[in-house]
């Protein structure tokens, strides 16, 4: 199942519906980096509300995700991780080291909101 | 139940013992103890109350539960089955747990019951000495079996109840407590083990889950002693605490703790610790934007 991903001003919203197989978040991934660039964003945001799961391939290739979008200049934020979830990841090791997390999607465009303001100020200067 | 399903059972459960013979016998036996069913059984509330067994019970309350223990004990024997015994047991410990009835006192009443109904069949068949014989052969296992499994259901009983009382106070040890909006404190006491460790875990996610917390003040002030295992357990809370979108601070490491931690070499890098509460609160306001001020401090600048 593909991850539809919206884009919201400055910012792409890709938001899990269901569980995901190992190709869907290699095309995810693969799709995200690609419109960082296309659409100019500062910031993407991808909401795991709806996974009660996330195996180590899973947690790897979001981790990696937000790298690579770090190096096309935007940040990433993975916005709400169930509390049964963190612990679980945490216990396996999985705890998406370097990688921005908030509460849910409100709380990670807050986030990405602050950063790119900083970001403005001190580089567009505008 | 039907009655000849209740046959089926009984040949069931007997017949790999002893056959056609043993079923006859246990019936020839339900037969008796139902004819002398009143007499019987105000002999064992008088045994009972004799022996100083339920003196947390009414003589009434007494003879009520016997009736009803005899009832269902005649039924268990003539059916083979001990399910509806088993229900009953649970349900008679369920009352009178609370009342403070021992294990020795249950144990005593079915043992006393065992012994009144083995003594009519004595005083009944001790004309025949073998067929008094075969008729204990018959009575013996199942009596054994019923006094086991009243026994069994007592203690799991009690058992159930003192984990619910364990796990209440469980729960009550950790509280997670919120200071000002989006701003949690966890005030940990006493010694943690890996399991409160964990379910200390669970209660702060979901606290930090329903209060939409930003930061995190966990006081550990009140935690006398630390191993890696719950140092460990801790570096974890702050990682899962960090997936939901909140920081947190560690705070009243005491210096023994300090010295444990950096002897056993447990990664504490991603810890943010702060002196005692007061700082960790403090931190934790600047963290969040906000700043408690002194009233007297802006009450000059309203005025004007």
């Amino acid at each position: 199942m593909e991850v539809p991903i919206l884009k919201q001003g400055d910012f792409l919203i890709a938001t899990f519906q269901a569980a995901l197989t190992d190709e869907d978040l290699l095309q995810l991934q693969d799709a995200l980096v690609a419109r960082v660039g296309k659409f100019r964003s500062h910031g993407v945001i991808v909401d795991v509300t709806a996974l009660d799961v996330m195996d180590s391939f899973a947690a790897r290739t979001l981790r990696a995700l937000a790298h690579m979008v770090r190096l096309r200049g935007a940040e990433t934020v993975i916005v709400g991780i169930q509390p049964e979830v963190a612990f679980a990841m945490v216990q396996l090791g999985l705890s998406l080291e370097g990688v921005p997390t908030a509460l849910d999607l409100e709380e990670g465009l807050a986030q990405l909101m602050k950063a790119s303001e900083r970001k403005g100020a001190t580089f567009r200067g505008r | 139940m039907s009655k000849s399903n209740k046959e089926v059972d009984v040949k069931k459960v007997t017949e790999p013992v002893r056959g056609e013979t043993t079923a006859a016998l246990l019936r020839e036996l339900v037969a008796h103890l139902r004819q002398n069913r009143t007499q019987l059984r105000q002999e064992w509330a008088r045994r009972i109350t004799e022996a100083k067994l339920l003196t947390a019970m009414s003589q009434e309350e007494i003879f009520a539960e016997a009736t009803a223990v005899y009832d269902n004990y005649v039924e268990a024997l003539e059916t083979g089955t001990f399910e509806a015994l088993q229900g009953y047991a649970r349900n008679l410990s369920e009352r009178i747990i609370p009342r403070g009835v021992e294990t020795h006192e249950v144990v005593g009443i079915v043992l006393l019951l065992r012994d009144v109904l083995a003594r009519s069949l004595f005083a009944k068949y001790q004309h025949d000495f073998a067929l008094l014989n075969r008729i204990l052969d018959a009575y013996e296992p199942a009596a054994n079996r019923i006094a086991n499994t009243v026994a069994v259901g007592f203690v799991q009983e009690r058992e159930r109840t003192i984990r619910q009382q364990q796990e209440a106070i469980r729960e009550l040890s950790t509280p997670v407590l919120q200071v000002r909006e989006r701003l949690l404190i966890l005030p940990i006491i006493g010694v943690i083990d890996p399991q409160r460790s964990r379910q200390l875990t669970e209660q702060l996610l979901r606290g930090i889950r329903t209060n939409r917390a930003k930061v995190v003040v966990i006081d550990i002030t009140g935690v006398a002693a630390m191993d890696s295992n719950v140092a460990n357990g801790l570096v974890q809370t702050v990682e899962a605490s960090r997936l939901l979108g909140a920081t947190v601070i560690v705070t009243g490491l005491s210096p023994e703790i300090a010295q444990t931690l950096v002897t056993i070499g447990v990664d504490l890098t991603k810890m943010n610790t702060v002196g005692d509460l007061q700082g960790g609160i403090e931190e934790a306001e600047r963290l969040l934007g906000v700043k408690a001020v002194p009233l007297s401090l802006i009450e000059p600048q309203t005025k004007s």
